[in-house]
């Protein structure tokens, strides 16, 4: 557990906040462990020299959004749903990207977890649209090779894959390729024998007549990204 | 020229399959109240979520195929129940109205898309063309003491400046319109707080978490059942509803409708049309409780 700090002001249990000695020593601060890798809390950044000044205008530009208009109220992350499965909450995010730290925050967790809910976008009082810059710092991420919640980025694959190949999800096609790509068989198989009987599931995928069109609409994406 | 009320209608994937019942009520509910649906020719996927995960460009030609396709159609706009399509069609829509953003979304498609007609959900429509009051007066049989939690979803109504419809903090369509079939509207405070989206087949443990405090804070504001307007969200509360039992040790048994199924059974729509058997968790019992105190104010 890290120390509580400027960068990261995480929970205390309350023997943690009675006995100094659930206090984590030095070390222990630039060595973290566990599932989810927490950013070093009161981590010192040296501005100057590990500022990547580029990435932070390649966020501003692919976003639209102007970061440095980020105070630090902490609204987005009061608000998000999905602070408590993130390992650097979104106003610690933005904070990051302010400060240049690409590699911290192209490899964190968060940005694949974010729902795109809105909820941070709606309520930040300086009009930043933070769930766009989550959603820019997820497709640099994904350029960069950076992957640590990789059945999120399965699920969405297959989902395009699926949309490319028919014009539509076919979803029990989704599932499939879900389950043979992630190795994860079992996922959802208690929802059978409740979802089955209810003939919802078509086993047939929807093919539209312009399916080429979709194709042909990747074919150029996948050129121009390329080019 | 088509009467005020033809739309071009997106069905969204969904709604081939695990919503199929909101597709078939929301024609049902449509017909009934006079609004004409035409389905766009050939309609393809707007790409969801992971389209914009993606890439905006990608993700904004997807959507705009459908846009194009619906740009020769003799109708007052683009309607879908969807809104998770809304969004995606509308931020689409709402982005290219940047001519360079337009210009690299134009390279993918066969053709341009004008991009001027308006979006919107079915909801809207029928809140804002047709209205309450219109519902109240076709209303056969109300829906008396039936108490609902009205649910939102995260993204029917914001962002606020590209979604432009209802209030993005607390919504209050749905509920008008549930009163009006003669619904009870509990005070429920999470109209707008996510679900977990599509976090339920890679990251199951995001939707019984989100979805479980959904339906705690339902049952705690006295709700029999929930309502709302998203496939995603009825399929994480109510498909998922075992699954969030056995996460946080609840015992929910929370019948969630789409408002289109109540509205049409409020409208003496047969159930078949409604399809309420595609439900998991079975509201039988509510309509059943709904008929015997009807028939006893009648005796």
């Amino acid at each position: 557990m890290p120390l509580p700090g400027i960068l990261c002001p995480t929970r205390q249990t309350a023997s943690q906040r009675d006995s100094p000695k659930a206090w984590p020593t030095w070390p222990a601060l630039s060595m973290q462990t566990g599932k989810a890798k927490r950013i070093k809390a009161m981590e010192t950044i040296h501005v100057n020299s590990s500022c990547d000044e580029a990435f932070i205008h390649a966020v501003e530009n692919e976003s639209g959004e102007n970061v440095s208009l980020c105070y630090q109220c902490g609204n987005c992350t009061a608000g998000c749903p999905y602070t408590d499965f993130y390992d650097i909450p979104v106003s610690q995010i933005m904070r990051l990207v302010q400060m240049g730290q690409r590699e911290t925050v192209l490899s964190c967790r968060s940005i694949w977890l974010c729902a795109t809910c809105e909820s941070c976008t709606t309520r930040c009082p300086n009009n930043i649209d933070v769930a766009t810059v989550m959603d820019v710092l997820r497709h640099m991420a994904r350029r960069a090779g950076k992957n640590p919640e990789p059945q999120v980025k399965t699920f969405c694959d297959s989902f395009l894959a699926s949309v490319k190949r028919h014009g539509r999800v076919f979803e029990a096609g989704l599932m499939a390729s879900y389950m043979t790509k992630t190795g994860r068989i079992l996922t959802d198989a208690d929802l059978a024998p409740k979802v089955l009987p209810k003939g919802k599931l078509g086993f047939t995928p929807h093919n539209i007549v312009g399916k080429k069109e979709i194709t042909e609409i990747f074919q150029r994406y996948n050129a121009e990204k390329n080019s | 020229m088509s009467s005020s009320l033809t739309f071009a209608y997106y069905p969204g994937c969904s709604g081939q399959g695990t919503s199929i019942e909101y597709d078939k009520s929301t024609r049902a509910v449509c017909k009934a109240l006079g609004i004409e649906l035409v389905d766009i020719p050939d309609w393809s996927c707007c790409g969801s979520s992971p389209a914009h995960t993606v890439d905006h460009i990608l993700s904004a030609a997807l959507s705009a195929r459908n846009i194009l396709q619906a740009e020769d159609m003799d109708v007052q706009g683009i309607i879908t129940p969807c809104p998770s399509c809304l969004t995606n069609l509308k931020v689409a829509s709402h982005r290219m109205r940047d001519e360079q953003f337009k210009e690299k979304v134009d390279d993918l498609l066969n053709e341009p898309c004008r991009n001027d007609l308006p979006i919107m959900s079915v909801l809207q429509v029928i809140y804002e063309k047709l209205g309450p009051k219109a519902l109240a007066a076709k209303v056969t049989n109300p829906l008396k003491g039936l108490k609902l939690a009205p649910y939102y979803g995260c993204i029917m109504n914001r962002p606020p400046e590209v979604m432009d419809f209802d209030d993005c903090e607390n919504p209050v369509a749905m509920d008008h319109l549930m009163e009006a079939v003669g619904a009870e509207v509990m005070p429920f405070p999470l109209k707008v707080e996510c679900c977990g989206a599509s976090f339920g087949v890679a990251r199951n443990d995001v939707v019984t978490k989100l979805s479980g405090k959904l339906l705690d804070v339902a049952a705690d504001c006295g709700a029999a059942a929930m309502v709302t307007a998203c496939p995603l969200c009825q399929m994480n509360l109510d498909m998922r509803q075992d699954q969030i039992n056995r996460a946080n040790k609840s015992s929910h048994k929370m019948a969630v409708f789409y408002y289109t199924q109540l509205i049409g059974k409020a409208l003496g729509l047969s159930d078949a049309s409604l399809m309420l058997d595609k439900l998991c968790v079975d509201p039988g019992h509510l309509f059943r409780e709904i008929e015997t105190a009807r028939t006893a104010d009648a005796v």
